[in-house]
């Protein structure tokens, strides 16, 4: 056993000499293993762990060792909501389907040990440009993969996001999020209590499937990626079903004293976090482990990642109720060990001992780093960008065959320099990441369980709790650009812009679970952003008053091309004090009023990092939109309390590709167009229909009387409330003075957004769509 | 349950009422959602049947819920009908009790041959999740009573592989004995091709078998029994088993 062996693993010198120190002695190559897998980035937090006490109450836990699986938010007096995103980035990099299958797996496994029923799966997806073919390989296969595992399963995946930049090219973003439904005094615990206790392995077999995943999870992708395709762990989402029915039907009969997923580093990570946090001891015989093959050594028996199987410990003496549950739905459920006093996790072969190492030295010992960080030369560069500098869109007014316009455009690049609002509409909605992802959500079952109030496409998802009379929203939400542009703006921006949705379809914004996808730590520019925007995250979730209760980090993502933008993705919990309340983004009847509602200024206009500015003008510069924390809660104050009365038709968050795109969405989703006179300003053409100004929400309300109603309360809390116009006709007209900027059919705006993606992938949709 | 809306309760005041069995394979996933709809929404008694047992006794009308049956790793309910409760729906079936299977229930009952043709992968290859329009093609089954003549109903769907096929004879013989219940159509009740979202031949979402007692379709009726999900729709199609239950 030498170094070199380590270091393939993954630990570095001073690591590898922590090992020796610890045991006091060589470490046996099952030993290595573990210890390789635990205290890799992906497990251990290493590198993450000392910025992550930036958040409060995570710091909190982490000092009181209370850092569950996942944090329970109460719903009402019977229930909470628990919720957790995962990241399976590199995984899908090598094995689309696979690897976003089994990130959905996984998280589900998270939810339900905690004895919650998984009630929702979210998604965050992130690829190059659809223009590249191998983007469109990872795109359509990765959504075949959630749909696959999460449609199989039978939890309706509710929500998600979908963009495309050449900075994930070769290295996607897949972010899982799943959703449980637990009652609050049933919440099932991790921890391996009561020597003597056994321990039980439930599930699928152990095969050599994702051996030293989190490992790999734990560098930056390059050439040789492909070669870890063995790596992927292969998920079976049948099985998967069958555990989460036996395992709550297991929970139900109050047998069991702990259970944990195996997840990533499998029965290692399972065995020495439920005795450590336990403060027991744990003893395994791997040779009792149901196995794929016969040949398996220990050291592949301890890190394999086979998916779809948990570690149980049960009360002694219950073990055979434990196991007939499992029996019942198919399951193999077999006593592979016991729980002890000593602290130290040992590993049986056919009776003899292959590894001895205490519990707590793979967890709490993990190595942690203070790494240097360093601001990117380029954030000065690109911040100081001339906005000036650029064109303006001029007028429009086309008139004509707008099919054959709009195909003339779209087939052609854009001159930067002349060019309508017409026509930048048009290219906005046509870019795959503003445009409708219909042909994602499509292929997810969002309805199963019968408590989906909106079909994906609204600002948030809403699920109504059979059995509450309470409900919940659900919304994901990120922007790399911003983030690359200023980490910590970046950071606030996710936070807000996902309250912001929750609080448009009427839910109190109440927690947040967060997926941290960065590059390489170990360069000191990229663990600058990495902390920055961590800084930015945890000041706005502060001030939001919504905790970071779960979250997961993935580092290294970056190829020979270079980083992706820091890419913080946020999961937000909404609640519904009422599911009558809820309210939708669809314009709803012919003459009813538009209101912008503005929390607070931007000079800038939120030009800077904008959709437009990236698709019209090929720049990606500027500083990203202000954000006022004080004016985003006095928002949701005025919407909530407004929505209260039922005083909104509509409700729809401005966000990207600004005014016009909010404005074409509503048309959209409610069929029917809109006439919007908007009073000369200041402000510039391309700021006033595409700027991305935060602290922005359109409302449509139906008379007078809403109307006076609305401006009061607007001005008791400082909103600004602006009659920008009418909803009715077939076209969405937009008008500045006696300047018409746009008038396009609402039909010919739906045809541009919902072919954006199929004509890229090739797909022709003939099918009406009835929602 | 603050859910159930009171209007959409079913008009049948007095007389009997059915007593349903929801049928649980493994992999079963909408099983509890027609439970719930069954319980909750129509308040009709209601219990789960595992795949295991093998009897139906007491049972007036049995559903085979949606969801992936055995993963539907051979073929979408190929193993499911060799599970010990199939042989007590096909007796129950031949006593004239009433079967009715949705999506993944569907599949298992062509697959048992308790309905005539097959379900095969969607023509877009993909699966796929939507509200659909269906026209009510026939009123004057246990199943349908409640609609009216060509009525247009909102109801979901949710498969991978619901395109429905069958040789011409069996396609005549369901055409001319009036057996197809639903047809995907558009809004306005036209059956078009471009309301047809699998494939499915004569746009057939629904069938009858010739003794009108069991029923499959694709779409799932439970996912549409309260206004809250978007449609109540198909609420009708298990009132309608009330009342003809009432009648017998």
């Amino acid at each position: 056993m030498d170094v070199q062996i380590a270091r393939e693993m993954g630990l570095n010198e001073s690591e590898y000499q922590k090992v020796l120190d610890i045991l006091g002695r060589q470490p046996t190559i099952t030993e290595l293993g573990m210890f390789a897998v635990m205290w890799s980035e992906h497990c251990g937090y290493k590198y993450s762990r000392p910025v992550l006490a930036l958040f409060k109450n995570y710091k909190e836990a982490q000092e009181q060792g209370a850092l569950e699986n996942a944090g329970v938010i109460p719903l009402d007096d019977k229930y909470g909501i628990v919720f957790k995103i995962e990241s399976h980035n590199h995984p899908s990099a090598v094995e689309p389907f696979q690897g976003a299958a089994t990130g959905v797996g996984g998280i589900l496994r998270d939810i339900f040990t905690m004895g919650a029923r998984p009630i929702a799966n979210l998604n965050s997806l992130r690829f190059g440009p659809l223009d590249n073919p191998r983007n469109r390989y990872l795109f359509e296969h990765v959504v075949a993969g959630i749909s696959h595992y999460g449609n199989c399963v039978g939890v309706p995946t509710v929500a998600g996001e979908v963009y495309f930049h050449p900075c994930y090219n070769g290295n996607p973003l897949v972010n899982a999020m799943a959703v449980g439904l637990v009652e609050l005094d049933k919440v099932a615990s991790a921890a391996a209590k009561g020597v003597g206790n056994p321990v039980i392995y439930v599930g699928s077999a152990t095969g050599k499937d994702g051996i030293h995943g989190a490992t790999f999870a734990s560098v930056e992708l390059g050439p040789d990626s492909e070669s870890k395709r063995p790596n992927v762990q292969m998920g079976d989402p049948f099985m998967e079903k069958l555990l989460i029915e036996a395992t709550l039907e297991a929970l139900a009969t109050g047998c069991v004293v702990g259970i944990q997923d195996m997840g990533a580093a499998g029965l290692t990570c399972s065995t020495c976090e439920t005795s450590a946090k336990a403060g027991t001891g744990m003893e395994i015989e791997v040779r009792k482990v149901p196995l794929r093959e016969a040949d398996m050594t220990a050291y592949e028996i301890m890190l394999s990642e086979s998916q779809e199987r948990m570690l149980c410990i049960a009360q002694k003496g219950t073990e055979q109720t434990i196991i007939d549950v499992f029996h019942k739905w198919g399951l193999s459920a077999v006593v592979v060990g016991v729980v002890t006093d000593d602290g130290l996790v040992r590993v049986f072969d056919n009776g003899e001992i292959v590894a001895e190492v205490p519990g707590k030295a793979l967890t709490d010992m993990c190595p942690t780093y203070y790494l240097e960080t360093e601001e990117p030369q380029y954030i000065r560069e690109l911040q100081a960008f001339d906005l000036e500098s650029i064109a303006q869109p001029i007028k429009g007014g086309f008139k004509g065959d707008w099919t054959a316009q709009v195909a003339e455009w779209l087939g052609a690049k854009v001159d930067s320099n002349a060019f309508t609002c017409e026509e930048a509409l048009i290219r906005i909605l046509d870019s795959p990441s503003v445009a409708s992802k219909e042909w994602v959500t499509l292929q997810y079952d969002s309805m199963v369980q019968t408590q989906t109030v909106h079909i994906p496409g609204a600002d948030a998802a809403v699920l109504r709790i059979r059995g509450s009379a309470k409900g919940i929203a659900l919304k994901i939400d990120g922007n790399g650009r911003y983030g690359y542009l200023d980490p910590y703006v970046g950071g606030q921006i996710a936070v807000v812009e996902a309250a912001r949705n929750v609080v448009c379809v009427g839910a109190r914004p109440a927690a947040v679970t967060d997926n941290l996808n960065f590059a390489n730590p170990e360069k000191p520019t990229g663990f600058w952003q990495f902390r920055r925007s961590v800084e930015g995250l945890a000041s706005a979730t502060e001030a939001l008053g919504t905790p970071v209760v779960s979250g997961n980090v993935s580092f290294y993502n970056e190829t020979a091309e270079g980083p992706i933008f820091p890419t913080p993705t946020i999961g937000m919990l909404g609640i519904l004090d009422s599911i009558s309340k809820h309210c939708q983004p669809g314009f709803r009847g012919e003459g009813d009023t538009i209101v912008l509602l503005t929390a607070y200024d931007d000079p800038t206009g939120g030009v800077g990092g904008s959709e437009y500015l990236s698709l019209l003008h090929g720049v990606e510069a500027g500083v990203p939109p202000r954000v006022d924390l004080d004016g985003e809660k006095r928002l949701h104050d005025l919407i909530l309390s407004c929505m209260g009365d039922g005083l909104f038709a509509s409700c729809h968050d401005v966000s990207d590709g600004g005014l016009a795109v909010n404005l074409a969405e509503s048309a959209m989703l409610g069929e029917i167009g809109a006439l919007v006179l908007i009073n000369p300003a200041e402000i510039s053409a391309a700021a006033l229909l595409f700027g991305e100004a935060q602290g922005r929400i359109v409302v449509t309300i139906r008379n007078e009387k809403q109307w006076k109603n609305l401006q009061a309360r607007a001005a008791e809390r400082n909103i600004r409330a602006i009659w920008i116009g009418t909803v009715g006709g077939d076209n969405l007209r937009l008008a500045v003075g006696p300047d018409i900027l746009t008038d396009i059919p609402v039909a010919t705006l739906a045809q541009v957004s919902k072919n954006a993606i199929p004509r890229r992938m090739n797909v022709h949709t003939h099918t009406e769509t009835t929602a | 349950m603050s859910t159930a809306p009171t209007a959409e309760r079913p008009a049948e005041k007095s007389g009997k009422r059915p007593r349903f069995a929801v049928v649980r394979f493994p992999g079963s996933n909408c099983d509890q959602d027609a439970y719930f709809a069954i319980k909750n929404v129509l308040n009709c008694p209601v219990d789960y049947v595992w795949h295991q047992d093998k009897s139906l006794r007491g049972f007036d009308v049995v559903v085979l819920p949606g969801g992936f049956s055995y993963g539907d790793y051979l073929r979408c309910g190929a193993v499911a009908r060799f599970s010990n409760i199939m042989d007590a729906v096909i007796a129950h079936a031949e006593r004239g009790g009433y079967v009715f299977g949705t999506c993944n229930g569907f599949q298992v009952l062509c697959e048992a041959h308790l309905l005539p043709g097959a379900l095969v992968r969607n023509s877009g290859c993909q699966f796929r999740c939507q509200h659909v329009h269906l026209k009510v093609e026939n009123t004057d089954t246990p199943f349908t009573n409640a609609y009216k003549v060509d009525q247009t109903i909102k109801i979901p769907i949710a498969h991978g592989e619901g395109c429905y096929i069958a040789d011409d004879a069996t396609l005549q013989e369901l055409e001319s004995a009036s057996r197809v219940l639903f047809r995907y159509s558009n809004e306005k009740g036209r059956v078009t091709p471009e309301s047809n979202p699998n494939g499915s031949l004569n746009n057939i979402a629904g069938i009858a078998n010739a003794k009108f007692n069991v029923v499959g379709m694709m779409p799932h009726p439970e996912r549409a029994c309260e206004k809250i999900l978007g449609s109540s729709d198909g609420l009708g199609l298990f009132t309608s088993l009330v009342k003809a239950f009432a009648l017998r």
